[in-house]
């Protein structure tokens, strides 16, 4: 293998196989003893750099002539707000909740963007830097399920407690058993199913659309890269054309699964300050 | 696609980043924006105020010109009939100075036409008194006919 070329499945299954902190791959599809190195790196980096420049611009913040940056800054700020005053009422949240909106907007729009380094660019380095020619590493966060539901359960965590603030414990376990067919204590068994069944479906969802798009995405950057590894001429163009277009068509992608992230989390927030 | 324990971590990166933006990122950032918001609102209303200032400046300064110019006119007019009057009196005091040098140089006149004339008389009154002794001769004693002469002058005033 180190002298040979891998086909095209070996390329693609290391590639989409995580740096985790057992060395090779997962067997078992759930094992709570295993963490994705290359996942948390990758995703605190971006984190940490986001913050960096939200502080910056934060720290920087006048109510005077504003620089460009600055105004970059307000004028996100200003969309979240807007968004967040649309859907969450209660001012009292919104303190809370649109900050949580835009750190998810910035935090996945970078994790999102790491697709558009070349596939092959960071895992060769690792591989360089560590030594070890087979080493894995996924530079996508969230084209990893755990970062996504590791998100969306953060989501999930804030509409519960939203719920049993807003209502009230007592007024929330009424509404979960309640709502939405009827207080017929006949009805309370199914009102309960379909309550859990709607969170968990949120929640899932939530998780696995930005999943799904990332991971469909980074495959296809896979796929591309593999055209221009049969190092052909059609292969070279085709990776260029392919890879240009699908890159250009990705930045739409990008944006658009982090603002749709951000929007269900305001939205689903929002549903658990209103009452069925 | 398994999942393992870099969810959990996850979980916490999130709620720690949000936490960490709602902390220090947001409320600067939204505090400097409804300052601004508040400048700007400030600014507009002042420049209205001004605006409202200005005009009415302007149709104070048109109405005190518009005073001055009426003031200006009556001042003229007053002026000009005042300057009248002056006129008006300075002729008349001339009229006057000049009928009273008119009416003394006629009565000097006459005084003089007077004299003149009564010297006239007497020396007349002399020459006949001289003529009529030269025709008659010593006849006429000049004391005696005084009366006479004395009634001739009369006679030729």
């Amino acid at each position: 293998m180190a002298t040979e070329a891998p086909t095209s499945g070996e390329y693609i299954v290391h590639h989409l196989t995580h740096m985790n902190s057992t060395g090779h791959a997962q067997k078992a599809v759930i094992d709570w003893s295993v963490w994705n190195l290359d996942t948390l790196f990758f995703s605190i980096a971006l984190g940490v750099i986001t913050l960096f420049f939200l502080i910056r611009a934060a720290r920087k913040a006048t109510p005077g002539v504003p620089g460009r940056f600055q105004a970059a800054v307000e004028i996100l700020v200003e969309m979240v707000a807007d968004q967040a005053k649309g859907i969450i009422h209660s001012a009292e949240s919104r303190k809370f909740v649109a900050p949580v909106a835009l750190t998810v907007f910035l935090w996945i729009f970078l994790m999102n963007s790491m697709d558009f380094l070349p596939v092959d660019l960071l895992p060769r380095l690792w591989a360089m830097i560590s030594g070890n020619e087979h080493a894995y590493l996924r530079v996508v966060p969230t084209a990893d399920l755990n970062g996504t539901l590791g998100m969306s359960i953060g989501v999930l965590l804030i509409c519960l407690y939203y719920n049993v603030k807003i209502k009230g414990l007592s007024g929330w376990v009424h509404e979960l058993f309640t709502a939405p067919f009827g207080s017929h204590p006949l009805l309370w068994p199914v009102n309960f199913l379909m309550q859990i069944i709607e969170f968990l479906a949120k929640t899932v969802s939530h998780g696995m659309r930005l999943f799904g798009n990332m991971y469909a995405g980074e495959l296809i950057f896979m796929l591309i890269a593999l055209l221009g590894g049969t190092a052909t001429v059609f292969g070279f163009l085709g990776h260029i054309v392919a890879g240009s277009i699908w890159a250009v068509f990705h930045i739409l992608i990008v944006a658009l699964q982090a603002f749709i992230f951000m929007m269900l989390t305001l939205v689903y927030i929002g549903q658990a300050h209103e009452s069925h | 696609m398994n999942l393992n324990a870099t969810l959990i971590a996850q979980l916490v990166v999130f709620f720690i980043l949000a936490w960490v933006t709602m902390k220090f990122v947001w409320p600067p950032i939204v505090k400097a924006l409804d300052e601004r918001a508040k400048k700007i609102a400030d600014g507009l209303a002042a420049a209205d105020k001004a605006k409202a200032d200005l005009s009415l400046a302007e149709k104070k300064v048109v109405d005190e010109l518009r005073k001055a110019r009426e003031s200006a006119g009556d001042v003229r007019t007053s002026a000009e009939k005042q300057a009248a009057k002056f006129l008006d009196d300075a002729r008349a005091e001339a009229a006057r100075i000049i009928a009273q040098a008119r009416e003394a140089a006629e009565a000097e006149a006459g005084t003089a036409a007077q004299r003149a004339k009564e010297a006239l008389r007497d020396q007349v009154a002399h020459l006949a008194v001289a003529g009529a002794e030269k025709i008659l001769r010593r006849e006429i004693n000049a004391q005696v006919h005084a009366d006479l002469l004395a009634n001739l002058k009369t006679e030729l005033q």
